[in-house]
């Protein structure tokens, strides 16, 4: 059902599970995390091959990267930070420059991860991970494109990074949505202003789109959910329509998704445009609510810079 | 500060608690599990063992604190509050947006937080650091580490190991809070740290083993470690993860939630009834 408020760990988790049963190859591993991250759903119908390894994230990757050297699909899942960060060189090293095929699979990514603060806030994951040859990049925008992109990559031999939230938030998609790598969707058809997002700024992008609607501005709205390899035919199609485009990302306007997007127009289709998302800075305590409100991820904030960057065409 | 009994510092650790509890049910989250297996050993450093100031909480001389297992935010803010760092007032606005208190203790936001931790396995190696200083400065401060025992599965926390013995860091006092209890479950099962005393000597460091709510024994074991001529210490602190509070004793559902209401009345009911 549309609207429905869904966490897209828990789908993540069912994807895992299902897997289970038609994948004899999928091995799945855990860093201590598994009741947050979901991978517990897998262990719960295939606890064979369900990998714990304790709290060593390093090592985890080096055990994924191993099993995927033997033939397995190895998903590796801890939260944003540590999936990224703590072990950004193993997974250069022993995935992404062998291409092996190893799905790093993170949770809590964002700030609406909340009260546990800026240690717990990944904001750079999205640049530090597509900076990597090989690497496929996908942020799924709600709870079930979450679920059917777990399946896609399961299906995708070589190495990918996924990224989610951690709170449940409106679903736009519905149950039975497919999921294509390297392709995005426009999710609202407008004419005035290009808002390109990912993960749970989607939502938000739409609710955006709608206030600009009252204000007589036509908004079309991009789910951009793979972020590498990045949709560049999408981009110009949208941005030769409107001629100014908004990018918004739950991560630092620093590598993300708005940097993917200023790269390719500056090269391709020179086009105004401006980016919602973190100003290089770490996060902090406080509600989901209030961080995105305060860090200048609220749908204010979209409407706000799509007006300035429609006053931007020439 | 007049030197404190074992009785009295018995009391503290359990108004400690009691902060715990109070934070963490007024945030609405956080770890309180951890926070009070914890206790004993907190209140004996920051009232008996460490040479503090609060009222000049950055002197040169001071004995550091590391909390490396920084989800045990509660329990080291609980201590600078009663210790005199902040207000007690402030306590209650852990977690919350705009809270000095942040969820995870950050480098010198509170007054006495001696650097930034949450993500587990790093606090070892911080404290190395800081030990490090002290020799090349030829200072006589101590460094004191507070590890879970679950983060000791990362494997930095043996890189860091194996450098405090080669760099002959005798000021340093490592206290594993060994309560047997991670996210997943019981650390045996999940990842097994046994034998953990013959790991830490096969790293040439000197182990104490003694019971992690005992306030004398851990103030012994940490004068014994100061007089440590060789190696860094480390004394194991067998513990039980939300020690004084019956329902959250070994019991790994309270490791990352706080008290619902009637969980909140009923742990405050039972810590009030052991506070002088
Ligand atoms: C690098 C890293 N991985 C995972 C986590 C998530 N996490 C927080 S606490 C915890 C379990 C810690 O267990 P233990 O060290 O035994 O702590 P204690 O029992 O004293 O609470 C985990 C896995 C983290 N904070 N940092
Ligand atoms: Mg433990």
């Amino acid at each position: 059902m549309s609207g429905e408020k869904l966490a897209q760990r828990s789908y993540y988790g069912k994807a895992l599970a299902d897997l289970a049963e038609i994948d004899p190859n999928v091995v799945v591993l855990d860093a201590d995390l598994a009741g947050s991250t979901k991978t517990s759903s897998f262990e719960k119908v295939a606890p064979e091959r369900f990998v714990e390894v304790g709290i060593a994230e390093a090592n985890m990757i080096g055990i994924a990267a191993g099993l995927a050297a033997s033939g397995k699909t190895a998903f590796a899942s801890t939260f944003g930070v540590f999936a990224s960060g703590r072990c950004w060189e193993q997974i250069r090293m022993a995935v992404a420059y062998p291409n092996l095929n190893v799905k790093v699979v993170a949770t809590h990514c964002g700030l609406s991860v909340g009260p546990d603060g800026a240690t717990h806030q990944a904001l750079e994951d999205i640049a530090i991970m597509r900076a990597l040859p090989n690497m496929t990049v996908v942020v799924p925008c709600d709870a079930h494109e979450a679920y059917a992109a777990t399946i896609a990559l399961a299906k995708t031999n070589g190495p990918a990074y996924m990224r989610m939230g951690r709170s449940e938030f409106p679903v736009i998609k519905p149950a039975d949505c497919t999921f294509t790598i390297g392709k995005a969707d426009v999710v609202r058809e407008g004419t005035d202003v290009s808002i390109i997002a990912c993960g749970q700024m989607v939502q938000t992008s739409l609710e955006a789109a709608e206030m600009l609607a009252a204000e007589g501005i036509n908004a079309e709205v991009i789910n951009m959910a793979t972020i590498k390899p990045l949709d560049g035919e999408a981009i110009k199609a949208t941005a030769s329509k409107t001629g100014a485009v908004v990018t918004v990302e739950e991560h630092s306007v620093i590598g993300g998704l708005g940097s993917a997007v200023a790269e390719y127009l500056s090269e391709n289709l020179p086009t105004p445009m401006g980016r919602i998302g973190t100003k290089d800075t770490f996060g902090e305590s406080g509600e989901a609510e209030e961080l995105l409100v305060k860090y200048g991820l609220a749908k204010e904030d979209i409407v706000a810079k799509a007006k300035e960057i429609i006053k931007l065409k020439s | 500060m007049a030197e404190l009994g074992i009785d009295e510092l018995q009391n503290i650790a359990n108004k400690l608690r009691l902060d715990v509890i109070e934070m963490t049910t007024a945030a609405g989250s956080g770890h309180p599990g951890g926070s009070l297996s914890a206790a004993d050993a907190i209140a004996a450093l920051y009232f008996r063992v460490m040479n503090i100031d609060p009222a000049d909480p950055y002197k040169e001389d001071r004995d550091r604190f590391v909390l490396s297992k920084g989800h045990a935010a509660p329990i080291l803010y609980a201590a600078l509050a009663e210790r005199g760092y902040f207000p007690t007032e402030e306590l209650i606005t852990l977690r919350k947006i705009g809270s000095r208190l942040q969820g995870h203790p950050s480098y010198r936001e509170v007054p006495g937080v001696e650097v930034t931790t949450g993500s587990l396995g790093q606090g070892l190696s911080m404290a190395c650091g800081i030990a490090l200083a002290g020799k090349l400065d030829k200072k006589d401060y101590r460094v004191y580490c507070l590890l879970g025992d679950g983060e000791l599965q990362e494997g930095q926390n043996w890189e860091a190991a194996m450098f405090a013995r080669a760099k002959g860091l005798n000021n340093m006092t490592v206290l594993v809070d060994r309560n047997k209890l991670q996210i997943c479950g019981n650390t045996e099962e999940v990842l097994a740290l046994d034998p953990l005393p013959e790991k830490f000597r096969a790293f040439g460091w000197n182990v104490t083993i003694v019971d992690g709510h005992n306030i004398r024994q851990i103030i012994e074991a940490c004068f014994k470690a100061s007089q440590a001529k060789k190696g860094p210490s480390v004394i194991i602190l067998n513990t039980v993860k939300g020690k004084g509070v019956s329902f959250m004793e070994n019991n790994v559902g309270f490791h990352g939630r706080s008290c619902k209401p009637d969980e909140y009345e009923k742990a405050v009911e039972e810590l009030k009834a052991v506070i002088r």
